[in-house]
Parts: C-alpha cells; structure tokens; sequence
C-alpha cells in the first residue's frame, strides 16, 4: 500500500518545527521515527496534509542528567537509550521496557518520545512513563510546559500535546535506594503487541517491599497505574504469597478492552498474574 | 539404523553431520549423488539479489493497475463511476465490471467433484453485486503504482447491503440468506462415499465416541505477494504473461479457456517465485484482467498485490466443521469411523476449492485397520474469500481428526495412547496394505520409524516429569502428544483423477537434452518456488546419465522452453516430475547405447552402460563417453542407419499409484496454568518419505512443514465478524510465528523405499505440516487432562487455554469439552 | 518534491522525490535495486530490511526524504568483489533458505545482529531475527548459518564453526 500525498518540511530546530506546524495548520502531522505513522499512512488510515519531520532537530536527541532527574530527549532512538548508561543506571525499567519494543530494526528508527506521543495503550513505554511519575516536557507557540504523565495520556492515540505543540524531552526522577525493575510482556508471538504488560519497580529494605511502582499495558484507552497494588506492597515480605495478595489488586478501576487478542475478564486476569510476577522478579525473587 | 526393503542398512540419523561431512565435487567417477547433501545452485541468485521476482520486471510502456474492493461482503452495487478517476493526472484508463464483463468471462473451476454441483458464475470483476470483502468492482490503469492508488479512490460506488452468510450450519438452514441467490441454496455440492457397513460395526461396538473438531480458516501468506505483468504483441494478438504462480502450464490452458485468446497466442513464465503453499496454484481473477487489460490497451501492464489485499483475495486454506465418530472394542480394536465435514467454500469455487476436502476423503482412516468407513462432505458457500488448497490440502484436516480422536479413544479406554495407535496400526508385513478407502499402501514401516522417534524423544523419561509436574501441582504442566500420520502424495494416477472427475490428469513431462559439448539440459514441467528443483534433478540426472552434477542445468517455468506440464503442488514434484526426469535420461542412454555399439562396432547387446561410459563385454579397452557418444550424434557423421540426428528424449511419467509418506511426530508442550501460555519443550519428528535426493532439501521442507503445521495449532487464526468483515486483515492481527515463536526441531528419518516408482521416492512437501498440527493439540490436551479437559480448539491461545481451565475448574471435577 | 542525495551499494543518487514515496519504492523503482523485495505493509516481514548507515531498518517503513545523506546497504550491495558475505556464504551451506523471498532482508538483519553482537547463544539469534518473517524453512536452518557465520567471523577454526544447534538426541 502507498501513502497519499503529503507536503514535507525538515526544520533543524524546535523554534522551526513550532513554525511549521503552525503555518502547516491543525492537519500537520510530527513525523519522528515513523515507525507506528509509516503503516498507518501506508494503509491510508490517515491523511495528514504535512509531514513535519524532526529527524534533524539534534536538540532533541539524547539523554542527559539534571539533578534528580535524568532527561530523555524526545527524538532519541529506542537502540539508543538501550544503550545510554544514564538510562540503565537511574531507569533501568525504561530500558527493561524498551527492549521489548517490537524488533531490533524498528528500534534502530523508532524514538522514545514518538512512542510516547503516539500514546498506544499497548506500547510498552507508556506504562513506564506513569509508574515512574515521568514529566513530559511540550514546547508550543507560549513556550514549555511539563505534563505529568498521569495527565499526559488522554485517551487511546490521544495525549494533551496540543496541535501547535511538540513533545521535546521526558524527565524520568532518579529511583534512590535500593530499586530492582521488570517489565512483564504477554504477547502470543514476539513481535505482536502487549496483550497485557507490567512494568514493576520496587525498593527493597530487609527482605520487605519499602515501596512499589506498578504501570499497566494495554489495560485502558490509556496506560493505567496500579495504585491499589502499590499501596497493597508496602510493607510486605518480598515473597510469593504476599505479593500475590496485593497483586489481586491490579485491575481494579480498569476497563481492559475486548478485541481479538483477548476479551476484558481474560485481561483482568492476566493483569493480576503479571503483576505478581513482574514484582516478585523487580525485587529479585522467582 | 534402519534396514532398507534391500537389506541395506542406512544410517539416517544425524543428518546435520552427514550434511556436513558430504563433499561438494563429483566426477564422473560412479559416486552416486543420490543421498547427497548438495548445496542448492537456485542459491545464488536468492542470496546476492538477483532475482526475478515478478515484481521486479518493467518493460518499455509499462502501465500499473490496481483495483477497487468491495469494503462489504454481500451487497449489490446500485452506481459505480469511474469518470473522475479517468480525469486524474497519470490515469490511463478505468473501467468498471460491467464495462469489461464481455471479455473477462468467468474464472475457471477445475473439480466438479458431483454432477449436480453447483457452480455460480464467477466474474473477475463484480458486475452487479458483491460476495465478500475484497471482492473487486473496478480497475484502474495509471502510469505508476503511486498514481493508481490515487485514481481508486476517485472511483464513486454506492452498494445497498445484502444479508452475509458467515455460518456454515446456518448457511444451510431453510431461510438463510443466500450467497448465489439464483442458486436458490448455500449448499454448493455432497460427496458422499463408504465402505463397510458403519452402521453394523456400530452397533456390535463396545465404545462409540464422537467430537467435534474445527479446522479454522488460514492465510496461506507465501512471503511473496501474487504479481502478474502482461506483455502483449498488439498486432499479432500474442501475449506473455509473467506471473507468480505454481501452475504455469495450467495457467495458460485455462486463460485460453477463460478468454477465448487461442492457447498458442499465450506464453506463460513462471519467474522466480517465492513460496506458494497451495496459494499461488490457482487462475486469479488478476491475471485475467491483466490480460484483458494488455489486450484492450496493446501495452504491457502489471499488478502487485499488497500484503492486506492478498490477505483479503489470495485464496484461504482449511476452515471445516469436522463430526467423526468412531466405534471400537472394549480391547482397544477400532473397527470403523464415520466423518461428516461441512466445508466452507468461500463465496465462489476457484480452481479446486470443491475438491480439496475431497482430498481428504480417503485419509481419514489414515495408518489404521477397520471394518467399516463413512464420510459426507457437504460444500457450503458463505460470503467470504474462497478457499482453496492450503499446504496439505485435505490430508492435514483429516489427519487431525483421526489423532485427536485417537488420544481421545485412548484416554476414554484407560490406554496408553502410542500403544492404542500400534494395536491397530497396519503391520510393517502387511504391506502393500489394501485400505478401507481402496487405496493400496505401497510400503512403509511405522514400528521403525515409531521406535526410532520415542528414543530421540525420551518419552519415558517425559511421562515421568509429566508425573511429577502433576504431583506437585506445578503451575507449568507437561502434556506429550503424539501424532502418526500417512498420507498420499505423488498426485497422481491421471485415471484416479478422472474417476473423481478432476479436470485435468497427474502426469508430468520431462526432457533431456544432451548438448555438442557433453553438458546437459533438463526441461521439467514441474515449476519450483523454493523446492530445490534445479539441484535435485541435476543429481537425479548425474546419477542416471553418469556426468557430473556441474554439468547438468534445469529448465522450467516458461510454457515456451517448457511446454508440457502439469506444474508443482500436492507433494509431487519429485514423485512424479523427477521420476519423469530419470526415465528420460533412461530412453537418453538407450539411444546413446544404440550409437557407442554401431562407433565401437560391438552387437548392442554387448555394450553396457557405467558411469557415463560404454564398454564392450570381455573387451574393456573398447569405450566411449557418453559426452563422446553425444558429439557423434551432433556430427551426424556416422550413425546408425535411420538414425535421427541430436541425443535427447522426451518422457511423460504417469504414476500407477500414490505414494504413502509416514512418520511417528511426539511434541512435549508445557502450558503455563496461570495464563494459558503454552510453548514447545521438545519436538521429535522421524519421517519415512522413502528414498531421499537431497537429505538437505528434505530436512529444510520438513522444517517448514512443521512450523506452518504448527502455526495452525498455536498462532494462525482468519477471523471474519458477524458481518463478513476479515477483521485479521494484516500480518499484525494475522499471527506468523518468528524465528523466536519457534524451537529447534530434532528430525530424523528412516526409509522405506516406494515400490511405485524406480527411484524409490515419496514426496515431503507437506509432511511437516501434516502430521504436526495434532501432535501439538494432542500434548496440550494431555497436559490439561487432569482438569477434564479434552479439547481445546485452534488455535490453542492461551486465552482459549485459561477459559478451558475456568470452566473446569467451575465445572468441578465434570468431563467437559471447551471450546 | 525534494532533492535527496543517498548513497546505495557504494554509488551516489540525486533525486527528487515526493515526500510520500517509500523508501523501498525509491530503491526498487527509481534506482533499480530490486533486490530487496516487500512483503507486507505494517512493517511486520522484514522482507525489505536493508543497511542504513549501517543499521538494518525496514525500508518500507522509511521515506526516502528520511534517508536524504544516508548510506545504504541492500543485498545486492553486501558482497564485496562478488566475494560472498560469510552470511550470505553460511545461508547456503546451511540451507537458510528456499524460496529465498525473505532471504535479503534475513541476511542483512543477521549481519546487523552479528555487528552488535558477535557472538550470539542460538537464544539471541532467533529474537535478534523476530523481526524477520520466513513461511519456507522453520528458521531452524536460519538459526544454524547465523550462528555458523558467527563462528566464522569470529575467526574460529572451521571445526567450532559446526552448528550448535543439535540435531538428534
């Protein structure tokens, strides 16, 4: 299948790319690593007038530290913060995450914030993103603003980047103390979406879980966090059992879809499962 | 090791070191290249990228076209205008269905397997009403790809809805809509046969079980998408036509028959072609509109179809209710089996969609002995893409059915389930074997290749973990599943054929040509899309001709250079098409001998034939080449009187009998309770396909097999909605397992050698696929034995597995099915 | 249209091209390199893998104004003085391949997989390859040649560069 036609710009800065889309207007389209907007033009599932490419605005490429805060530039490629020592040492879940991202050749040309922007349920960064308070950091016509990710994700393929503005860095906080991460994926095949994903980390302290952060996978419009399971976490022994317990309480206060890979109550379950599991591996048991 | 009807003992096993230790050369120097692991010499070209693929040709004026598909699966189209679409930059032209319906005709079907049939008219381009989605309404020719995309969608159509018939058994209840409402019924054919008294063997058995099984609906998916390019010669009204088909020389009959374009004006190439799986054996509704579309324009025109179009108009495989019974002793002794099929056919018969169920009408009572056989086929039309042959075709449908419903006999009688399959199983000295069905199995041995799989296997050492895994509770259970599997290949006897009322015979052609220069040319009529064809009859012919495996090129796939032949499909190259191959190089060597005695002025009797040379008896200086023998025939200075010039020979080899491949496959899957995940432990396959070419090549088709068999029973999965919407529509909903989906699996054979032909072969294209489909379902349903479960249908999703596991477990301890 | 200069197969292209063409379609129809194929549209096949800057990416999920200054490797482009590859050599000795219709995109996503990885378990091989679709041969033989092919790259002798991958009990 074939894209229909589509005007292009390649702006070099932020300042142009707000530029463009603004003079491109509300049918623009940000083109990063295309890597989820390439099949959807293919397949003519959309028609935007412009294509606003950012690959050469190189201020948004890379990852950096900022205090208690490590800085995931929004154009950086999932290979390259796979590979970014910052990442695996102060958001090990982003990359225990991102390696799960479809395949080898997809992560050499798909970014993190493109990801992120896209706003899948069933990607596997978005999860991250809320379980680690992540921040998303937009730049419009008025200047920055951060969004926390809770608010971020609006609905299935929407977040609260408005059309005049672009998501240009994710601020991850450090996790301080103790963390182990995991990130759970149930697919049927490798390279099929999530049915269900967890991303977990958790501190430990004296064989007890001290704190927990649980992001859901494909259990909503948008990526959920499992508050009830992490409040459920405090306190107790890092151990099959109890973190069973508190794991029975993924699901609550989600609307799992139903569609061909699997129905609402078999995601429920399956919620529930992984995230004992992606706990009890996150503090370093089973 | 394993003896050979000749007594000789081969080692088969290990084949990865044997292929590693074969050598690379030969000379003519009597080394047989029979059994030996050549690299292929199609590789080449595949592995550097310099290929033919029917996408890749272009010609002076070529034009693209594309065409307009029915969005909705049953509707009638009250106006379609392709007037916009004419007026755009780069359009060349359009037309509608009714505007070309006096020249397209209507597609072919080749199996009317009943004389009252029905078979509706079925137009490359919908006229006035649509039957599935994909059905197409209207062409496009434009100047390149991109442009024809955008002309289609300047094209204006208004349907009005029509009632889809997406349910096989409610397409056949009074008052159901109707797919063909001229026909006045959904039900396209019944096939009944039997043999035995079912009723009677029922009645004085002691255990009658029945199941439901469903095959679901596949996507064949060969990697390359269907292409076709149409070369005309205006004036003369000739046209070449490049396709990417596994039936070249079917192919240009039925386009003569289709188009009334007489047969000689049509040359049909089949370029490289990459993979085919039963998809690409069949005249598409495209390649006749490209004909068509050169004729009316007097230039060359191409199509490529996209992965999500092909999804939704390349033929589908499987999708068949199955209810089999089966009646047996209280001992374990099976004595009949009755199958009842409803097939669906899809909204219109391709080239053999009525026959493939036919199929595997005689295959149901697979490797085992009984008094009496019952099978109905009903044809059923439904408002979806047609189905035709899908890699097995029938066999893997009823070799299914029958292992399910063994474990479950087995199960139901407290038996072991290998040991239920041995009780009843044909005797390795009973053979040639005359079955239920009619059909004379030729030779095979399954105790050996049984025993030789359950060693690889360990299966009592998996029995005993299977035990413990049990015992414990372990939330990752063990089920092992065996499947055994015969099945025919070598398609076949021409008079069989006629006698199930196949439209056309199962011979196949080959040619020898040998040059001035002693090199040697093989023309097949078979047409190779990954099978290895030019490597393995260059061994077949080194082997007969005694010249080296170098020396010998393969010619196939263009109905000019190739013009006899009945193509590759239905496990019959080889068993047919090489055989073929080695009869012609046997009437080249008569005619050569006839020659070497008039040069060696020796009685002809005398010379005798080895390794390329001949020799007279008692006088072993006398000799000459057979490259020698073939210059000397070029010459023409001096041969026999009434000798014709030139050495080389045609042969036409139809088979007397099928060929019956077998073997013994054991899966070991864990299924993870919790989810429902479950993954291949181990997988042991010994397959006996008689005597082997190329242990490569024949290890590489059983890989593949395997894997697509396997796919069915775990991934694979055509959906269609309420509304005859294809909601599988691209390769992200339609699961194809990757290289990490799969295990590495342990094959071996043995060899039992086939008695239908000289060389001793069976044929391997589908076992894989075959036998691995039941041996998978069979090790799930064992492992979830112990919650009463005793089916889970395909694919095994883990989904399907958790729902299975919840209802028993609220069922209590209640025997009850899943679904 | 934009002007777009890319280097494929060791030559240099000026083109213009519409901001929608693919890059698959650039390389096939503009430039003649139809030695890598397409055999999907969702970006699931890899059928179309090639070597951008030296990364395997799938050329039909890539725009060609995307790969403006960039440096491409296809298949027809991976042997040097029609010397094979030692995957493209290894395909062949192990027979990775039959129809060879996904073989240009398999080949280049293991050389990429053996550039980041050169020594890779049979593990790493087959998810290194996920995403790379082959409907002929089971990956086993695919498995086999890539870890042969390692071992020959690796320098090793030609008895470690035996498949480790086991065949039989």
């Amino acid at each position: 299948m074939i894209p229909a036609s589509v005007d292009y710009v390649a702006p070099d800065s932020v300042a142009d790319v707000l530029s463009a889309l603004t003079a491109a207007g509300e049918d623009a389209k940000i083109l990063a690593g295309g890597q989820s907007l390439l099949p959807v033009l293919r397949l003519r599932l959309a028609y935007p007038s412009t294509l606003v490419d950012l690959r050469k605005v190189s201020e948004m490429r890379g990852v950096r530290e900022d205090g208690d805060a490590i800085v995931i530039g929004a154009m950086t490629r999932h290979v390259d913060v796979l590979a970014d020592p910052l990442v695996r040492e102060h958001a090990a879940l982003v990359a225990a995450a991102t390696a799960t991202v479809a395949d080898p050749a997809v992560r050499h040309r798909g970014t993190f914030g493109g990801s992120l922007a896209h706003a899948d349920p069933a990607g596997d960064l978005a999860a991250v993103a809320v379980a680690l308070d992540a921040t998303l950091v937009v730049e419009g016509p008025g200047g920055r603003r951060s969004i926390p990710a809770g608010e971020f994700f609006v609905d299935y393929l929407q977040t609260a980047i408005g059309p005049d503005e672009v998501l240009v860095e994710v601020r991850l906080p450090k996790l301080a103390g103790d963390w182990g991460v995991h990130y759970e994926k149930f697919n049927r095949v490798a390279q099929a979406w999530a049915i269900v994903g967890v991303a977990a980390a958790v501190r430990r302290d004296n064989g007890a879980i001290a704190e927990a952060r649980v992001g859901l996978t494909n259990m909503g419009s948008t990526p959920v966090r499992a508050r009830a399971v992490e409040q459920a976490l405090v306190g107790v022994p890092a151990e099959p059992g109890a973190v069973a317990a508190a794991a029975a309480h993924a699901a609550d206060g989600t609307t799992p879809p139903s569609d061909l890979s699997g129905q609402a109550d078999y995601r429920t379950h399956l919620a529930q499962v992984l995230t004992r599991r992606a706990v009890l591996r996150a503090a370093g048991v089973g | 090791m394993t003896e050979t009807d000749a007594g000789q003992m081969v080692d088969t096993g290990q084949i990865a070191e044997k292929i590693a230790d074969s050598d690379l050369q030969s000379g003519p120097d009597g080394t047989k290249e029979m059994g030996r692991s050549r690299r292929r010499k199609e590789d080449a070209k595949l592995i550097t990228g310099q290929t033919t693929w029917t996408d890749n040709i272009t010609l002076p004026g070529l034009l693209h076209f594309a065409l307009l598909r029915s969005p909705m699966a049953h509707a009638k189209i009250t106006r379609i205008d392709v007037a916009a679409a004419r007026e755009l930059p780069g359009v060349i032209a359009a037309f509608t269905g009714a505007e070309l319906a006096g020249e397209l005709g209507s597609l072919p079907n080749a199996w009317t397997v009943t004389p009252d049939m029905v078979s509706p008219a079925h137009p490359p381009l919908a006229v006035d009403e649509v039957r599935y989605v994909g059905d197409a309404v209207a062409v496009v020719v434009t100047r390149d790809r991109y442009s024809a995309a955008d002309a289609l969608e300047a094209i204006e159509v208004e349907y009005e809805p029509l009632p889809p018939v997406t349910d096989l058994e409610a397409a056949l209840a009074d008052g159901s809509p109707l797919v063909h409402s001229e026909k006045g019924t959904n039900r396209c054919y019944d096939w009944p046969f039997a043999a035995g008294d079912y009723e009677a063997v029922k009645a004085k058995a002691d255990v009658v079980l029945k199941r439901r099984f469903i095959q679901q609906r596949l996507i064949p998916t060969a990697m390359e998408p269907r292409a076709v390019v149409v070369a005309p010669i205006a004036a003369a009204d000739e046209y070449t036509i490049y396709s990417a088909t596994q039936i070249p020389h079917i192919l240009r009959v039925m386009l003569a028959l289709t188009t009334g374009i007489p047969e000689h004006k049509l040359r049909v190439i089949a370029p490289d072609v990459g993979g085919g799986f039963g998809s690409k054996l069949n005249v598409y509704a495209e390649e006749v509109i490209a004909l068509i579309l050169a004729r009316k324009l007097g230039r060359p025109v191409k199509w490529t179809e996209s992965r999500s179009e092909g999804f939704q108009t390349t033929t589908h495989g499987r999708d068949q209710i199955q209810d089999i019974e089966i009646a047996a002793t209280s001992a374990g002794q099976i004595l009949g089996l009755k199958v009842d099929l409803l097939a669906d056919m899809g909204a219109y018969l391709q080239l053999l969609t009525a026959g493939v169920p036919i199929l595997g009408a005689f295959m149901f009572p697979a490797i085992y002995k009984m008094e009496a056989y019952s099978f109905h086929c009903t044809g059923v039309f439904t408002t979806k893409t047609p189905t035709d042959a899908y890699r097995g075709a029938g066999r893997p449908e009823a070799t299914y059915a029958i292992e399910r419903i063994i474990d479950e006999l087995a199960h139901e009688l407290g038996r072991e389930p290998m040991e239920l399959r041995k009780q009843n199983w044909i005797k390795h000295e009973e053979f040639p074997y005359d079955t239920i069905c009619g059909l004379t199995y030729d030779s095979g041995n399954y105790e050996a290749a049984t025993e030789k799989a359950m060693g690889l296997f360990d299966y009592d050492g998996l029995r005993r973990e299977q035990a413990e895994r049990r015992e414990r509770k372990d939330p990752i259970q063990l089920g092992l599943g065996i499947s055994t599997f015969t099945e025919m290949c070598g398609i076949a006897p021409s008079r069989v054929l006629g006698s199930l009322s196949y439209g056309a015979g199962g011979w196949e052609a080959a040619s020898i040509r040998m040059l001035p220069t002693g090199k040697v040319e093989v023309v097949t009529g078979t047409s190779p899309h990954g099978q290895g064809h030019v490597t393995s009859w260059s061994q077949i012919a080194a082997d007969a001709l005694g010249v080296p495996f170098e020396d010998v090129e393969v010619i196939h796939g263009d109905t000019d250079s190739s013009p006899k032949g009945m193509d590759t499909y239905g496990s019959r190259s080889l068993v047919v098409g090489g055989v073929a191959v080695h009869h012609a190089a046997g009437k080249v060597i008569e005619k050569a001998r006839r020659v070497a005695a008039h040069l060696l002025e020796a009685a002809e009797s005398d010379v005798e034939f080895k390794a390329g040379t001949f020799s007279v008896k008692g006088s072993p200086e006398a000799k000459t080449t057979i490259q020698d023998v073939a210059l000397a025939t070029f010459a023409a200075h001096n041969l026999p009187d009434g000798m014709e010039p030139t050495l080389d020979s045609d042969y036409v080899f139809d088979p007397e009998n099928f060929s019956f491949p077998h073997g013994t496959h054991l899966c070991a899957m864990e299924v993870d309770t919790e989810t429902g995940q479950s993954k291949i432990r181990k997988y042991v396959c010994v397959d006996d396909v008689g005597a082997v070419v190329n242990p490569l090549i024949v290890e590489g088709q059983i890989h593949g097999g395997l894997a697509q068999g396997i796919a069915q029973a775990l991934y694979e999965d055509c959906v269609y909605d309420a509304e005859g919407n294809l909601l599988t529509g691209t390769m992200v909903d339609y699961l194809i397992p990757s290289a990490a989906d799969l295990p590495t699996f342990i094959t071996d054979r043995t060899e039992t050698r086939a008695t239908s032909n000289p060389l001793g072969v069976k044929g391997v294209g589908e076992a894989g696929c075959i036998a691995s489909t039941p041996a998978v379902i069979n090790a799930i349903v064992d492992a979830l034995r112990p919650s009463g479960i005793n089916d889970i249908r395909m694919p095994a999703t883990p989904e399907r597995i958790w729902r299975a596991l919840q209802e028993s477990a609220t069922a209590g301890s209640a025997t009850g099915g899943a679904q | 249209m934009t002007r777009v200069s890319m280097k494929v197969d060791g030559v240099t292209y000026e083109d213009d091209v519409e901001a929608r063409r693919l890059l698959v379609h650039h390389l096939r129809d503009t430039l003649g390199r139809v030695g890598t194929p397409i055999g999907c549209d969702t970006s699931n096949c890899g059928a179309c893998t090639v070597l951008l800057d030296g990364e395997s990416v799938k050329s039909c999920s890539v725009l060609a104004v995307q790969a403006d200054q960039a440096q491409i490797t296809t298949i027809q482009g991976l042997a040097e003085d029609k010397t094979w590859h030692p995957v493209q050599k290894a395909f062949q000795e192990h027979h990775g391949l039959q129809c060879g219709y996904c073989t240009p995109g398999m080949v280049l996503a293991a050389v990429d997989l053996l550039n980041n990885n050169p020594d890779p378990t049979e593990d790493e091989v087959r998810h290194g390859l996920e995403g790379n679709l082959c409907r002929c041969t089971g990956y086993v033989n695919i498995v086999r040649a890539v870890l042969a092919a390692a071992a020959e790259m690796r320098g090793a002798g030609a008895g470690q560069a035996k498949s480790t991958v086991g065949v039989g009990a």
